[in-house]
């Protein structure tokens, strides 16, 4: 029986991630897929440290598990069945997440998590609540004190940088992504907040 | 006085009557005008021919589950005392982009007919028809009487041909087009409806994008004293929305413009107020945008608050907990994955009449995989609202114990849809087929009707269906299945099975060809990409004169390989409309 889904992890290791584009030309318009397994684009993941025996941090899935690392998507037309209608709902509200008074929507990784999540920047007013949002979120310590995880954010300009460089007010309006790196990298980047 | 067609006497010394009526046609035919029920009317006029004759002529509304299934004069012949017709067209796989666009259920043709036959048609509600503008300035011109336009899931039209219909149809009381392709050129049409007009009840014009002149709706809305359904677009903002409350506080169902702007705190309080007087309210979506600033505007009115739409508002857990609270006779949800497990906690602590869920993706089609709502969201809900029968569930990861726990805290599920959203995945847990869980569905609930399955399954998913869902009338299948039997046992276990659907499954001709017998009495069946050939979609149409059997050839495909196959029942013969794409075999 022929699966669409292909287990393949996509690895870059550069840590110059404008490699990770969002595509956002509707997807199933292109020609049906038939065979995916070779036609699959490439899953390109924020987290550039992803480990390969790890799935989520609570999962107890076996280490024989074939399936490791976390599947790519297949662009398949017409799945997930989303009717038309919602579905360019979602791809215009997609668009237009900057207009004035909406919530400020961007993408949270974890270093060794498969899925991403989205907060809304608007919700919190200080740095300690966002910090203490997202280890609930992630069920994680995030500290510049010996912790292994270190907070960082892509800003306007493309560059990441470590959270809480500055003013809270600034942040919110300049940072388009947040990553909670693990590791030497989050060491690396300074330790003195 | 609505004229009738008046029934002539028929001859009464027929044959088939060999006993004469125990009372007159006229009483039947008052008794019979009671009866509502489609299902309920179409056992009757099996009776006898009486009983037939006096059921045709007290029919006043019909339902056409799929429009190539009977003609316009077929219809017209049948029941001559029609005002209310409610069709269904294309496909359901046509909504996501699985149909040629051109394939049909064009409305026009129906128009005419009910133009020569039913000139007092006062209700017409098409599902996933094409209409054009022309077909809505013929209905407009066409119909004194007409009263109730509904269009959902269809396309072809424009914003002019609404200006037909609120121009020309004076005695309009409904008027709901939400959720169409529609080719959105003004806000005008809004303006059309002249300033003698009163009568209107339901409005929806939700998912336009076009901006109507605000002026033109606060005096309708001002005017229209009967209005109860009041559903606006995205264009009309929070200050306007307070306008519009002020002056239907009468309202049952309101569908908010977009939800946040940048208010004074006199603004909120007016607010706040205007939904404080809106006391009749159970019905609630729209909400584009909504945050946690605005919403607690809303409490006042949730208190009656049955069905709650939150599918275009991303809230996050703590914000749809809060909302919550204040609606403890919530009976119907419908939220985006953005609220995550913990929202639905909340829901199941806060919503203990909950009897419909349905949780929607917000980002489906992101290449990175966001998180939304997983087993233990589902779990939750499961434990907290005991009386859920219907579910529609988009997730990323399943498991057969929590389905399994599921359906024991709820065994009364009427509708089951899964979407695990990675096609074939197994158990995230156990890796193992999700085989188990929906062997735990069919065979807790016994009360099941539809049920769409998803993720890794064998056969095995199939012979439990095909064993325990007795009362399954409706199956949706994509990425499953092993071999041609998973096919066989539904199409041979399920008794009351009437519509069946299939994309990406390895069914082919033996397994279509073992539905042989069972095809005229459902409604249609759908396979796409499946392995199906030409010659055995031939034998089918060849064996089964009153099926129409219709292959749509992709472009580029193998020629004896049999794309996408729709087979259904009609005693209206081949269609004469289809694009050169169809195959009618």
């Amino acid at each position: 029986m022929e699966r669409l889904v292909s287990f393949e992890s996509h690895h870059d290791h550069d840590l110059n991630l404008k490699a990770t584009e969002l595509r956002l030309g509707l997807p199933g318009s292109d020609e049906p897929e038939k065979q995916t397994t070779s036609s699959v684009r490439s899953n390109k993941r924020a987290s550039t440290e992803i480990s390969q025996e790890s799935n989520t941090n609570n999962s107890s899935v076996s280490d024989d598990h074939e399936d490791c690392a976390p599947p790519s998507k297949a662009q398949v037309v017409g799945w997930p069945p989303i009717r038309s209608y919602r579905k360019n709902t979602l791809q215009a509200k997609n668009k237009n997440e900057s207009e004035v008074g909406a919530g400020i929507y961007v993408k949270v990784s974890v270093d060794g998590a498969p899925y991403l999540r989205k907060i809304d920047l608007k919700v919190y007013k200080c740095y300690p609540e966002l910090l203490e949002a997202l280890e609930n979120m992630f069920k994680l310590t995030i500290g510049y004190n010996g912790s292994d995880y270190a907070p960082t954010y892509q800003d306007k300009d493309g560059d990441w940088m470590l959270v809480g460089d500055v003013p809270f007010h600034m942040f919110i309006t300049s940072c388009k992504r947040l990553r909670i790196m693990k590791g030497s990298e989050a060491r690396g980047l300074g330790s003195c907040v | 006085m609505e004229s009738y067609s008046k029934r002539k006497r028929e001859c009464p010394s027929s044959p088939e009557s060999t006993q004469p009526s125990s009372f007159p046609d006229e009483v039947l035919e008052r008794v019979l005008a009671l009866l509502t029920s489609h299902k309920d009317r179409s056992s009757v006029s099996l009776v006898c021919k009486d009983w037939y004759n006096a059921e045709r002529w007290s029919r006043t509304r019909v339902f056409i589950g799929n429009c190539y299934s009977v003609s316009p004069e077929i219809l017209a012949r049948r029941f001559p005392n029609i005002r209310c017709v409610i069709l269904k067209g294309k496909p359901r796989f046509s909504d996501f982009n699985l149909v040629p666009h051109n394939w049909g259920a064009d409305i026009h043709a129906w128009l005419v007919a009910f133009a020569n036959n039913y000139p007092f048609l006062e209700e017409l509600r098409l599902k996933r028809m094409a209409v054009n503008d022309e077909s809505l300035e013929f209905l407009a011109l066409n119909f004194p009487n007409f009263k109730v336009l509904s269009l959902l899931s269809c396309d072809g039209f424009s914003t002019d041909g609404l200006a037909a219909i609120t121009t020309h149809c004076k005695n309009l009381t409904e008027l709901d087009i939400h959720e169409n392709g529609v080719e959105d050129r003004s806000g005008n049409w809004l303006s059309c409806f002249p300033e003698s007009f009163t009568s209107l009840e339901v409005l929806n014009y939700a998912n336009l994008s076009s901006e109507v002149n605000f002026d033109a709706l606060e005096r309708l809305v001002s005017r229209c004293k009967s209005l109860k359904v009041l559903k606006v677009n995205k264009s009309i903002s929070l200050e306007q929305l307070q306008r519009l409350l002020v002056r239907a506080p009468q309202l049952v169902e309101l569908g908010t413009g977009t939800f946040v702007q940048e208010l004074t705190p006199r603004q909120c309080a007016e607010l706040e107020s205007a939904f404080n007087n809106c006391k009749n309210i159970h019905t609630l979506s729209g909400l584009w945008e909504a945050t946690v600033l605005h919403l607690p505007a809303l409490y006042p009115a949730c208190s009656n608050l049955t069905f709650l739409n939150l599918s275009y508002a991303a809230l996050q857990s703590g914000e749809l907990a809060k909302l919550l609270a204040h609606c403890p006779r919530l009976q119907r949800l419908w939220v985006l994955d953005t609220v995550e497990d913990k929202g639905l906690e909340a829901v199941g602590s806060n919503c203990p009449l909950l009897e419909e869920l349905r949780v929607f993706p917000a980002d489906p089609f992101d290449e990175e995989i966001i998180h939304g709502v997983t087993e233990a969201g589902f779990l939750a809900v499961s434990f907290g609202c005991r009386r859920l029968h219907y579910v529609l569930y988009f997730c990323r990861q399943m498991t057969n114990a929590a389905v399994a726990t599921i359906v024991q805290n709820c065994p009364d599920f009427t509708h089951f849809r899964l979407c695990i959203m990675n096609p074939g995945q197994p158990d995230y847990l156990t890796n193992e087929p999700m085989d188990e869980a929906f062997g735990a569905v069919v065979r807790t609930c016994t009360k099941l009707q539809r049920l769409s399955v998803s993720g890794l399954l064998t056969d095995l998913t199939f012979e439990y269906i095909g064993n325990y869902a007795k009362n399954l009338e409706v199956l949706s299948v994509a990425f499953a299945g092993s071999s041609d039997w998973g096919m066989q046992c539904v199409l041979g276990g399920c008794s009351k099975l009437r519509k069946l659907e299939i994309r990406d499954c390895p069914f082919g001709n033996l397994a279509l060809l073992s539905g042989l017998e069972k095809y005229e009495s459902m409604r249609s069946l759908w396979m796409s990409a499946c392995k199906l050939t030409m010659s055995g979609c031939r034998r089918l149409a060849r064996e089964m004169p009153r099926l129409n059997v219709e292959v749509m050839k992709e472009d580029g495909s193998d020629d004896g390989h049999a794309d996408k196959v729709y087979v259904y029942r009609t005693v209206a013969g081949p269609r004469r409309d289809a694009p050169p794409s169809v195959l009618t075999l």
